[in-house]
Order: C-alpha cells, then sequence, then structure tokens
C-alpha cells in the first residue's frame, strides 16, 4: 500500500538540503519500524519520494513525501512512532493511504504557497500598507507582468500573471509579511523570491535576500474537479 | 532551542551549513548549569572527516554517561568559514551548546595523522586560546591531546598541557574527579597539571627539561619534581567485552565518509608487521565476545537507523568467532536491506563464500595488500602473505565470479631494491594472467581490473623499522616509475592500473613522526603563514614546510633521512607502550636477516605485552 507523510521543516533543520533530507527519512523510516518496501539487488533501497525539493535556508509547513509499504499501523501509532525519532526541527503531522491509483506527489504538484517576511534585525522600507497598494496597482492591476527567467541554459520572457495565485501582504510582529500562491513543479516552476524581486523593482527597490525568511505553508495539487487541494487530500486516515 | 553561533547569513554563505548546526540525532543537549564540567572534543580536521572518526563517538558517549559532565563536538571550520571567524572575530563553538569552546574546562583534541597538526594550531587559534600551552591562564581549558600520534607527541608537546597515552576508556575518570576536587579547592592550574601528572598515563610535557646532545639526539628527558615520573605508561582496556561502547551514536545529517554502523571486533593485531604501529601500540590483541556485538549490532541498528553495517578491527579474519557473528548479521541485518560491509578480510574460501551473500560480485573487487611485491622483503617486514596464498585466493575469486581486484603495496621500505620494485608489477601481470588462464572467453565479464596502489614507507616510532632511514621526494618517485614503466612493459598492462602515493607529503609525514620539541616552531611558522588542512592535497603547501623548516634550523636529514643507530635515545623512550625497545630491536635484526616472527597465536615472540595479562597471550589458558 502507498502512504503520504506531511512533515514540518524548521529551526536549524533549514539548513539541510533536500538530498540529506532524503537520506534522513530513510534512516528515521527504519527507527521508527516503518514495514516499508525495497527495491531487488544487491544494494536495495527504499521506495520513497518525495514531492517538492525546498531549497536551504527555507522551513516549511507543508513538505510532503511518499512511500510504499508492505503493511502499515495506524495512523495515530505511525505518526506518534516516527516522531518519537524525530530531531528538533522535523515533525511529521499526517500519515495517510493513498488510493491505489493516486499519482505520485512529485508528478501532481501544482503550486505552492509561501510567507515571506523580514528577518529579525532587518526592516523594511516601506509599511504594510504601501506594500500592499504596491501589489494592487503595479501587479494585480496590470495585464500582464512580463520578467525575463533565467535557467542556466537560457533566458526566457515569462508572464508571471497566470502563475501567481495569491499575492498579499499582511503584518507579523509588526513588519510586513507576504503572502503568495505560485506554480511549482515541474511545468511551470516559479520562485516567490522571484515574484516579489519583480516587484520591488517596480519601486525601485531591492530586494536583498539575506533579509527574508521564506516559509513554505502548503504544497498544492489539483483534484478531479481541478481545484487547487493540499497533497495531503489524497489519502485516507488509517484506523 | 539552542540559538546558533553562526547567523542565516553566514550559514548560507559558506560551504555545507550543517556541518556548523549540530541537532544532529543522538547528539547530547544537558543543562549547563547542571554539569560540573564541560569538554570539548575536537577532531581536527573536517565535520565529515571528524564524524566518521569512532574513537570520538566512544569518548562522546562515556562522558556523557557521567551526569556532572557535558561533552560537546567540535571539528575544523573549513577554510571558508576560517576566514570569516577571523574577520568578524567569532569564537571557535562546541556543536551541541554553540556556546564558544574558550569557556570550556577542557579541549580534548585527538591526533590520528601528523598531516592535521597544523590544524590543531587553526582550532587554538579560532578558539582564541593561546596556542602555546605556557602563556594559558587560570581561564583558559585544559588543553588534551590523545590517540595514535600521542606515541610520539613531541613534536606538538608545546601546544598541549596533557597528553593521554593509550585507550580513552580507562583513566579519564581520574583526571575528571581531581580536576573537579581541585577547581572546588581553588587550586591553580599548575597545580592540578602537577597532580594530574601522576595519573597513570598522563604526560605533561611542561614537567620535564630536555637535553639534547652536540648532534641534536636526545641525551636526556627530565622530570622536573621528583614526584613526576620519568616513563608514562599506556593506559589499556582489558575486557573489551565489558568496556563502554556507544549504543546510540551520533547520526550526521549529511553524507560522512563513515556513514554506517561501526562494530569494532578486536583491538589489536597478532600479526606483528614490523611497519605497523597500530600492530605494536594496540598489543595485546582483545578480542570481544560474540554476544556483545550482536547485542551492540541489533542496538546501533535499531537507534540510528543506518543501511550499513562495518565491522572494525586491523584484521578481521583473525577474529575468532567471525563465522558466527557474520551469519548472524546476515540472518538478521541483510534481510532487511541493511548492507554488510567487511573490510580487512583475508582473501580465501571462507571469505569469498560470505562476500558472495553480501556484495554484488560484478561491482565488487577484492583486495589484497601484500605491502612488498618480492617474497624476500614480504619475509624483512613480516608479511606473512605468500605468493601461492594470493594466486590461490585471486584464482577462487576469478572462478566466483569477480573481475576485479585492488593490490597494495609499500615502496621505499628497508633493504628495498630495484629488483623488489619490479616485482610488484609482476605479481600483477601474474594475476591478470591467471584470470584468462581460469575463466573461458565466453564467461568473462570483459576484461579484468587489476589496480595497483602504492604509498611510500614511512618509519614510526614504536615499530621494528624506528631506526630506518627515509628518501628524498625524488627517490620515491624514481622507485615509481620503475614501477610504472615495468607495468607499462607487461603482456597484460591493458589489465593493470597502477596510482602512487604523494612524495613530499610522506616525506612530511616522516619528519613529524620521529620528530622532537624543535619542531613546534616551524609548526607555529606554517600556521602564522597562512598553511593549513594539509591532509587535503588543494591545501598542501609543500614550499612553505620546507621555508619553515629552513628559518627554524629544521633539518629534513636528520630528522628522516639518516639511519638511526642502535643506541639511540629517540624522543618517544619515555613512554612504555608495553612491547620492549629490545624486542623492537629483535626484530629489526630479524628483519634485516629477511627472517619471519611467527604471529602470537603461533608462538609467543616475547614482545613485553604478556605484562598487561590479558587478551591472546592468555587464550586458552585458564
Amino acid at each position: 500500500m502507498r502512504i503520504r507523510i506531511k512533515f514540518r521543516k524548521y529551526g536549524p533543520m533549514k539548513f539541510i538540503g533536500h538530498l540529506d533530507m532524503m537520506r534522513y527519512f530513510q534512516k528515521a523510516m527504519r527507527r521508527a519500524d516503518i514495514d516499508i518496501c525495497y527495491s531487488e539487488g544487491y544494494s536495495p533501497h527504499q521506495i520513497m519520494s518525495f514531492a517538492a525539493p525546498l531549497g536551504v535556508g527555507i522551513t516549511s509547513d507543508g513538505e510532503y513525501l511518499d512511500i510504499e509499504v508492505h503493511s502499515s499501523m495506524s495512523t495515530k501509532e505511525a505518526l506518534q512512532r516516527i516522531n518519537d525519532t524525530m530531531v528538533y526541527g522535523v515533525e511529521v503531522t499526517e500519515y495517510v493511504e493513498l488510493e491505489q491509483n493516486a499519482k505520485k506527489a512529485m508528478t501532481m504538484v501544482a503550486s505552492a504557497e509561501y510567507d515571506v517576511f523580514y528577518k529579525e534585525g532587518y526592516e523594511s522600507p516601506k509599511t504594510v500598507d504601501e506594500w500592499a497598494s504596491i501589489i494592487e496597482d503595479n501587479f494585480w492591476k496590470k495585464e500582464e507582468f512580463i520578467i525575463t527567467k533565467k535557467t542556466k541554459k537560457s533566458e526566457r520572457e515569462v508572464d508571471l500573471k497566470p502563475l501567481v495565485e495569491k499575492f498579499s501582504v499582511l503584518e507579523k510582529d509588526g513588519r510586513p509579511c507576504f503572502n503568495l500562491q505560485v506554480s511549482t513543479g515541474s511545468v511551470n516552476n516559479i520562485k516567490p523570491e522571484l515574484v516579489l524581486e519583480s516587484v520591488f523593482k517596480t519601486v525601485d527597490v531591492e530586494f536583498a535576500k539575506e533579509a527574508f525568511q521564506i516559509h513554505r505553508v502548503e504544497v498544492f495539487a489539483y483534484d478531479n474537479s481541478e481545484n487547487l487541494v493540499p497533497l495531503g487530500a489524497f489519502g485516507k486516515e488509517i484506523q | 532551542m539552542t540559538k546558533l553561533a553562526l547567523s542565516d547569513k553566514i550559514l548560507m554563505e559558506v560551504e555545507k551549513p550543517a556541518r556548523y548546526i549540530g541537532n544532529e540525532l543522538n547528539s547530547v543537549i544537558k543543562n549547563k548549569d547542571e554539569v560540573d564540567i564541560r569538554f570539548a572534543m575536537a577532531f581536527p580536521d573536517v565535520y565529515e572527516i571528524g564524524m566518521s572518526h569512532l574513537g570520538i563517538q566512544i569518548l562522546y558517549d562515556m562522558f556523557n554517561k557521567r551526569e556532572d559532565t557535558w561533552c560537546e563536538r567540535v571539528y575544523s571550520p573549513w577554510p571558508d568559514l576560517h576566514k570569516i571567524m577571523k574577520e568578524e572575530n567569532i569564537p571557535l563553538f562546541g556543536l551541541e551548546s554553540q556556546e564558544p569552546v574558550k569557556d570550556f574546562d577542557f579541549l580534548g583534541i585527538t591526533l590520528q595523522y601528523e598531516m592535521c597538526y597544523i590544524n590543531i594550531l587553526q582550532l587554538l587559534d579560532l578558539s582564541q586560546i593561546p596556542m602555546m600551552a605556557e602563556d594559558r591562564t587560570e581561564e583558559h581549558p585544559i588543553v588534551i591531546g590523545g590517540g595514535p600520534c600521542t606515541y610520539n607527541p613531541e613534536p606538538i608537546a608545546d601546544f598541549f598541557d596533557i597528553f593521554y597515552i593509550g585507550e580513552g576508556e580507562i583513566t579519564y575518570d581520574p583526571l575528571l574527579e581531581l580536576y573537579k576536587k581541585m577547581k572546588k579547592d581553588g587550586k591553580s592550574r599548575k597545580e592540578f597539571l602537577h597532580e594530574a601528572s601522576k595519573i597513570p598515563g598522563m604526560y605533561v610535557p611542561s614537567l620535564y627539561d630536555i637535553f639534547y646532545n652536540e648532534d641534536g639526539t636526545l641525551k636526556e628527558m627530565r622530570p622536573k619534581y621528583e614526584d613526576v615520573p620519568k616513563t608514562v605508561k599506556k593506559q589499556i582496556v582489558m575486557d573489551m567485552s565489558t568496556s563502554v561502547y556507544p549504543e546510540k551514536p551520533v547520526v550526521p545529517f549529511i553524507k560522512v565518509t563513515q556513514d554506517r554502523v561501526v562494530l569494532e571486533i578486536q583491538r589489536g593485531c597478532i600479526r606483528g608487521c614490523r611497519f605497523c604501529q597500530a600492530g605494536m601500540i594496540y598489543r595485546p590483541n582483545r578480542e570481544k565476545k560474540v554476544e556483545r556485538l550482536k547485542q551492540l549490532a541489533t542496538e546501533m541498528i535499531k537507534n540510528t537507523g543506518h543501511e550499513e553495517i562495518s565491522l572494525s578491527s586491523l584484521s578481521s579474519s583473525d577474529y575468532s568467532e567471525l563465522g558466527e557473528l557474520i551469519e548472524f548479521l546476515i540472518e538478521n541485518f541483510h534481510k532487511k536491506g541493511v548492507n554488510i560491509s567487511l573490510p580487512s578480510l583475508r582473501i580465501d574460501a571462507f571469505s569469498l563464500d560470505i562476500m558472495s551473500k553480501v556484495q554484488d560480485i560484478k561491482k565488487s573487487s577484492l583486495t589484497f595488500a601484500p605491502e612488498a611485491g618480492s617474497q624476500r622483503l614480504r619475509d624483512v617486514i613480516n608479511k606473512g602473505l605468500t605468493r601461492e596464498v594470493i594466486l590461490d585466493g585471486a584464482h577462487k575469486a576469478f572462478i566466483g565470479g569477480w573481475n576485479k581486484v585492488k593490490l597494495y603495496f609499500m615502496l621505499g621500505l628497508p633493504t628495498e631494491t630495484e629488483e623488489d620494485m619490479k616485482a610488484i608489477p609482476e605479481l600483477a601481470n601474474e594475476i591478470a594472467a591467471l584470470y584468462y588462464d581460469t575463466v573461458p572467453k565466453q564467461e568473462r565479464n570483459g576484461k579484468c581490473q587489476i589496480t595497483i596502489s602504492t604509498s611510500f614507507f614511512v618509519p614510526k616510532p614504536f615499530t621494528p623499522f624506528q631506526w630506518a632511514p627515509m628518501y628524498q621526494p625524488g627517490e620515491y618517485l624514481r622507485r615509481a616509475k620503475i614501477v610504472n614503466d615495468t607495468v607499462k612493459a607487461q603482456l597484460n598492462h591493458k589489465s593493470i592500473r597502477y596510482n602512487w602515493h604523494q612524495a613530499d607529503v610522506t616525506l612530511l609525514e616522516g619528519v613529524l613522526a620521529r620528530g622532537d620539541r624543535k619542531l613546534s616552531k616551524a609548526l607555529l611558522y606554517i600556521y602564522e603563514h597562512g598553511g593549513f588542512f594539509d591532509a587535503w592535497s588543494e591545501f598542501f603547501n609543500y614550499e612553505l614546510w620546507l621555508e619553515a623548516f629552513e628559518k627554524c634550523g629544521i633539518d629534513i636529514e636528520f630528522y628522516a633521512l639518516r639511519q638511526r643507530p642502535e643506541d639511540e635515545l629517540f624522543p618517544w623512550d619515555f613512554i612504555d607502550c608495553g612491547v620492549t625497545k629490545e624486542f623492537m630491536l629483535r626484530e629489526w635484526h630479524t628483519a634485516l636477516s629477511e627472517t619471519v616472527t611467527p604471529n602470537c597465536r603461533m608462538r609467543c615472540s616475547g614482545c613485553g605485552a604478556r605484562k598487561y595479562l590479558g587478551g591472546v597471550c592468555f587464550e586458552n589458558k585458564n
């Protein structure tokens, strides 16, 4: 059977990269005695895949991985056992069984929501209200919002408007906190800092990367009725 | 939550920030207000190397079992972070508490190889602790060294307050008790060090006056006080089965060199290879009971979730209950997706059978370490392996489906001739020919691949070769060229690859291995002129070393190149490692007469280690 696990990543764990998180969870599965399936061969590996890699430095409440198991304990017990063997900064929050024909988390990811806010010791050059009207006037009210997206290989023009689901600003600890939901995954992968950097540019404010903490809130996929729902919604709890 | 010592900005700037954040599974967090002793345990190399070291895991576990002590880990910051810490004046910190090492009670530094000596100075400097022991005051930690290099601590003696000679499991308790008591009584650093020197195994270098002869050799090492011992006795564990071992080793987030459960099955070696320091200083050979190993393996796999378990010892094939242990590991772990790795196995029918069960034959290779190419030279070094045994092992392996063979040798061994050098590729060629004779064309999985690696021999203290001369780098390279030319001239040269080690590093290792206190000035010079991480070829700077030697009057000829007279007093002779100088001298003579000495199980050769009243010396003699 197939299981989808949701976890949070915070504190010092934000400095642990994607590949190392995969290794971390492989060892954790063994410690928690999850009856996970292995591939064939002389150096068997666990059947495990992650939804959307998280960059170093980013925290998250919405990380997902899929595993295949021979048998499973209840959701409650599995959560308990896995969390008993976690380090500070990783917490497993969901453990659900997927339907037999459910797509892999990795292939279905469509968008992700982020909070981007100033770290302690950094001040915003504008107030929350100022930012709110800049976002409204310079982004939402525009017909299109063309930027140049640079990759290792090429440069291309992209219209951000259809790729941004949500974009607003609210107040957190007296400072602005930007909330964005952007296209994620293999088709259109937009990083929240790219959107912010582009909008900051319209008012000649430099987007200083080190000033911001990026926090992923949730990862979404389209359900059968073409609605964006959290990846965890594709499975059921095990009693 | 612990506040990190480094800012987000710095951590995002440096390579592999996971090296500096701690928080790993099974790392130990205590309340600093509830402990009496804070101990920083350092490995003077980068995290990935240091985290792979078994000794620190053992001591970390042992110290933290004490309620009054909190032991934390420290590794050398990589040059990128080093630069930032120097610029921003950030003191080096313990990974667990993220607090400055300079506020700890002890800074322990493990000394595993000579080429990390400059990194000791980096650790001290970044910790903001004076590099010279004599400049430290009451507010600085006690700096204590341990590990194999302490069997000649003299080149780095000026940087340490204490050296612990021997295996760490034994004498730390009395040392910490003494420290606690004297600290409470308000005694000074000086008074503590004087008292500590009376604990067996503790060497306090500042309490000895050193006198030299006119030719630069050591004349006398004289304790400054009557109650300071003239000889320091190594400390060893006599019951390996009850001694402390980490059932919950720390599990790193990033991939380190030794990313697996390490199960130490025995300490010491019965073989007596004359070049091997470990084979002498860890005498007598002591085994762990198989029942204890089964229990440890089970606990450690459960507590770490590692996907691999590896046996550790100098010669695993000599462990008397190996068959039972491996059967247990295969039965209990291999079937649950845990790989089993078996280094240092002798290649024979038994080991080939095991390896075929736990490895992918197509991918894995066989390893032989004949160390010398000719039988004559193998007799000189007392490496029991014969040509027949190697060929027989290779023959069986080829039939079993293997086609990759690795061969390890040393160049520059005492008495080596051109014939001995040429015998190295000749042996490889013979193995290749054997493959083509043994395996019919249609059954071959491509060509056979034979890899020859040669290192250059470094004479080490407490070995029968401690009197032997070394050579200039050019001479080593000339020897490697002879091997390389011979490889190329052979029939099966397309099946043979040859790698050789760096020659200039080897020579420096030799200078440091048998050096004395006069070297410390040169080490300081090197660090102050930007040297460190010498074990990494991208940072190693031979010219800087030569410059330092010249400025500080260090003569390579004197330390490494001359054959030492038999009556010379060595800087390390004040250490009693059980194996006597008489035995080593006898072995030196036996070596020169090309005669083999039987191993400890065949016959006792009276090395002196019997005085520890245990281990192989007393096997089957209850």
